[in-house]
């Protein structure tokens, strides 16, 4: 099957003629000194996404016009990656900004960079691109000083032209119509921090401009010529069978039906015009007959059941031993819960397929084509080279959300209806109580202090179900395939790590012990925006207060002395001083927390202000402050703008978020019954970032969240001396 | 099918379709516009939201029966002749006021009325004029900003 080669030859010869002329920074440019920058040779390991992709040209390409097209297998969530990796390669390249144009997810022509998560963009894709090239500038200076023979030393390299005296080649003069397929080895020789021109800098992202105008962005927005529109009748709930549905009367009451497709208990609807298939689900809705399931547990007794379905637990981490210094010192514990919650992406998934016969091609805003791609090619039992994704932007997802269910089904009705591009749109019900949420779960610290307020053990035991059910080669991980005839049911745990991690403190204890107990809960979950560090935080840092408190010590300095990183201290020391200015009122205070995301990537530390009056029932948050550190920064505005929202983002949950079930429905099922923050809750947010150009950049989307839970649940310890250890955190549950 | 007459964006355009069609679905599937943003039918989030004689309002659960000769404005219709963007348009450049994006058609069209009906809103009628939309990335606080930069050029 040829297709990628066709795809990409066409796609670059199309898109020497895109302009996407945006004059930002213009005069950055002018000032750009047109002597090379100073480099230094990297000599570190290569990202991982590398492995798949080492050649310069499966990141990088030369357009006919001399500009570079720029490959990465990672999908844009709304996170800013596009600008994060042009801003890299236009630093490398010594390029405009609009010189480079990034092209992002699609099989056949992008790397295989698994999934779009866990903060791992930056690390990976844009790493990869930074070194790819770094390499390419030197293979270009290379070639340029034998064609124009002059030493490279002597070489002018800038805005894509490479010159000696007058003379000057431009990339794709020097490359004569050839791309760069050296291997990407080390050293490479990466431009200096002290030369940047980008990096590190707050630029404006190139795609809001389109946004306010209404541009084509999304899957939602793709229209093709004959496209048709379907939907699916969700069961009547998780495990019931479809026993009759009546079909007879569907096209007299709904114009424009072009085909129904049963398929086990896999309904689909497909209609000429969006509107007539909304009301063809409706109808079969009302004309089917399902069985009904055995209930879900009762929701008051959820976390008694969840400990009871648990497996034995396994010990994660045993360091010295813990029972003993528990014996000998005062001992504390506490017990904290988190219920699920939901991903609520503002746009509900859609996906379109269209098979012509040969080749199924897939439009989706799945975080990860490649391994969809596998996913569906195994419930289609088809050849997965005859399979052709492309990711196209939706809504912000925050996880592993219903997207992928959605391609799948447009898949299997594309198959059934050939030759026209299928439109699958999921109703805001189905995204409500159909997508995989974020597991509840329950997290039990103890901790020993001596009698000078320093904690001598620490046991974590956190029940948690998987924490990633993401589409791989088991097509189970898709939620049709459990529909269909021959179902395949799900059998595997997916990533169970996600349960414990950060559960582990990030402070230097004696002795300490983690314990995971996994179970297999009643919903249906998987990877919601930084998986159980929030919980996990949320537990830890809600103790560290507590047991501040107890050591009659500031919070501040309680975890500084528990610390020996620099880097830690220095957030939380940033973070003290923003706090001090603020005012405090009677009925207000300030909490804090801090973590290290995954123990070895950014750093966080959250305060916030809640004023609480439990006699009006009221509580307000009125005030987020953030400081972070992520190591080297690549877009400071495109951070910030992750900090703040992931920290609106966790405060809406620790609030107001839970899923609710009764009998065997989730009534979560649409903004009133699953309330998230509106405008009226929302705090002032405050983010300082801290630099380091001299590190390794990490990814920062999930790492203001988990601190910011256990700061709101100790700011509303100080503002009115009650202590919430159930999420979310209700004015209800303080008042009584 | 019945015929209707929308005045859209300063054109009367024609469309044929069952009479209960909900104007959001005529506007992206038959006029194919992409601001309006299917995102909750329920009028519950704000992503359709449209200018209805000057005043945001949701499009999603609107019957295109119900319109009448009223002027619908849509994201795409906020550029004046030529072709420059509106200041809350261009406040949201400004400010950076999205993640995603995708509420951002219901934040511009929410924040223009508002506007339109009080050029000068404190940061508390900034918040009700904008209660009903919803933005799960949370650049609330940037929109908020986006607001009180476009009241001060506008
Ligand atoms: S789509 Fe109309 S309010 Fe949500
Ligand atoms: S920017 Fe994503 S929903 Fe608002």
């Amino acid at each position: 099957m040829e297709l990628p080669k066709t795809t990409r030859r066409k796609f670059l010869r199309n898109i020497g003629f895109i302009s996407v002329g945006f004059p930002l920074l213009s005069s950055c440019f002018e000032e750009q000194e047109k002597a090379m920058a100073k480099r230094i040779d990297y000599n570190g390991d290569l990202p991982g996404s590398m492995r798949n992709a080492s050649l310069v040209n499966a990141w990088l390409q030369v357009l006919e016009d001399g500009r570079v097209l720029i490959f990465s297998g990672k999908v844009e969530l709304g996170q800013g990656i596009r600008m994060a990796i042009c801003q890299v390669a236009a630093e490398e390249l010594d390029l405009d900004l609009d010189q480079v144009e990034v092209h992002l997810a699609e099989t056949g022509v992008t790397p295989d960079e698994g999934y779009t998560a866990g903060s791992g963009s930056v690390p990976n894709s844009a790493m990869s691109v930074r070194y790819a090239a770094a390499t390419a500038r030197k293979k270009l200076l290379e070639l340029a000083s034998s064609q124009l023979n002059a030493p490279i030393e002597k070489l002018s390299f800038s805005q894509g032209n490479v010159g000696y005296q007058n003379q000057n080649l431009n990339f794709a003069e020097i490359l004569g119509g050839t791309q760069i397929e050296m291997e990407v080895s080390k050293p490479v020789p990466i431009k200096d921090s002290s030369s940047y021109q980008y990096v590190g800098k707050a630029i404006h992202r190139k795609d809001i401009p389109k946004m306010v105008i209404g541009e084509e962005i999304y899957v939602q927005d793709l229209r093709f010529p004959g496209m048709v529109h379907a939907r699916v009748l969700r069961p009547a709930s998780y495990q019931s069978f479809l026993t009759s549905i009546d079909l007879d009367g569907l096209s007299a009451e709904v114009s424009g039906v072009l085909k129904t497709v049963v398929k086990g208990n896999f309904v689909g609807v497909i209609t000429e015009r969006e509107y007539q298939a909304v009301k063809a689900e409706r109808y079969l809705k009302n004309h089917s007959e399902w069985t009904s399931e055995t209930a879900f547990p009762e929701e008051e007794n959820l976390y008694n059941h969840l400990k009871s379905i648990a497996e034995s637990p396994e010990t994660i981490q045993d360091k010295g031993d813990v029972s003993k210094a528990f014996a000998e010192n005062k001992t504390y514990q506490a017990e904290y819960t988190k219920p699920y919650f939901q991903h609520g992406a503002i746009g509900p998934a859609c996906g379109i397929a269209m098979f012509d016969g040969d080749i199924l091609h897939i439009w989706s805003h799945s975080q990860g084509i490649y391994p969809m791609r596998s996913a569906i090619a195994a419930i289609l039992k088809m050849d997965q080279s005859k399979i052709h994704v492309t990711g196209i932007p939706g809504a912000g997802c925050f996880g592993h959300n219903s997207a992928d269910d959605a391609a799948a089904d447009a898949a299997i009705l594309a198959i059934e209806y050939p030759g026209k591009h299928v439109r699958v749109q999921w109703s805001r019900t189905d995204e409500h109580t159909w997508e995989p949420y974020g597991t509840a779960m329950i997290m039990k610290m103890v901790a020993s202090m001596d009698n000078q307020g320093k904690i001598t053990a620490w046991k974590s035991d956190v029940w948690t179900d998987t924490h990633s059910m993401r589409p791989n080669r088991d097509p189970a991980t898709l939620l049709n395939t459990r529909y269909l005839e021959d179902p395949i049911p799900l059998t595997q745990r997916g990533y169970l790590g996600g349960g414990h991690r950060n559960a582990d403190p990030y402070y230097a204890f004696p002795k300490m012990q983690v314990n995971a107990h996994f179970f297999n809960g009643p919903l249906r979950v998987s990877s919601l925006r930084s998986l159980g560090s929030y919980g996990n935080i949320f537990a830890i840092e809600s103790f560290m207060d507590e047991l501040a408190g107890k050591a009659n010590k500031n919070p501040f300095e309680f975890r500084i002395i528990h610390l020996n990183d620099e880097r830690a201290i220095a957030v939380i020391q940033k973070l003290q001083q923003l706090c001090d200015s603020a005012k405090v009122n009677t009925g207000e205070g300030i909490g804090m927390a801090f973590s290290r995301y995954k123990n070895n990537t950014a750093y966080a530390a959250v305060a916030a202000h809640v004023k609480v009056d439990p006699a009006a029932g009221m509580l307000q948050l009125k005030k987020l402050w953030a400081v972070g550190d992520v190591g080297q920064i690549i877009n400071l505005d495109g951070i910030t703008n992750q900090f703040e929202g992931g920290m609106i983002q966790a405060a809406s949950w620790t609030l107001k978020e839970q899923v609710n079930f009764k009998g065997d429905q989730i009534t979560s099922e649409d903004w009133m019954s699953y309330p998230i923050f509106r405008f009226d809750e929302i705090p002032e947010v405050e983010v300082v970032m801290i630099d380091h150009p001299e590190l390794p950049a990490e990814g920062g989307g999930e790492v203001s969240m988990p601190p910011t839970g256990a700061a709101i649940a100790n700011a509303v310890y100080q503002a009115c001396g009650i202590r919430v250890y159930d999420l979310p955190i209700r004015i209800e549950k303080i008042s009584n | 099918m019945p015929h209707y007459n929308l005045r859209i964006n300063g054109l009367v355009r024609e469309v044929e379709t069952d009479a209960d069609t909900p104007l959001l679905y005529v506007l992206r599937d038959y006029l194919e516009l992409n601001g309006p943003k299917f995102g909750c039918g329920l009028s519950q989030c704000g992503a359709c939201m449209v200018l209805i004689d000057g005043e945001a309002s949701t499009s999603c659960m609107r019957p295109i029966s119900s319109l009448g000769d009223a002027e619908i404005i849509t994201l795409e219709g906020l550029r004046d002749k030529n072709g420059n963007l509106h200041p809350v348009q261009k406040a949201f450049v400004q400010e950076q006021a999205a993640q995603c994006g995708y509420c951002l058609n219901g934040m511009v069209m929410a924040s223009v009325s508002l506007l339109n009906q009080n050029p000068a809103p404190n940061e508390q009628e900034i918040r009700e004029g904008m209660q009903l939309n919803l933005c799960r990335c949370s650049t609330h606080s940037r929109i908020i900003k986006a607001i009180k930069s476009a009241a001060k050029t506008q």
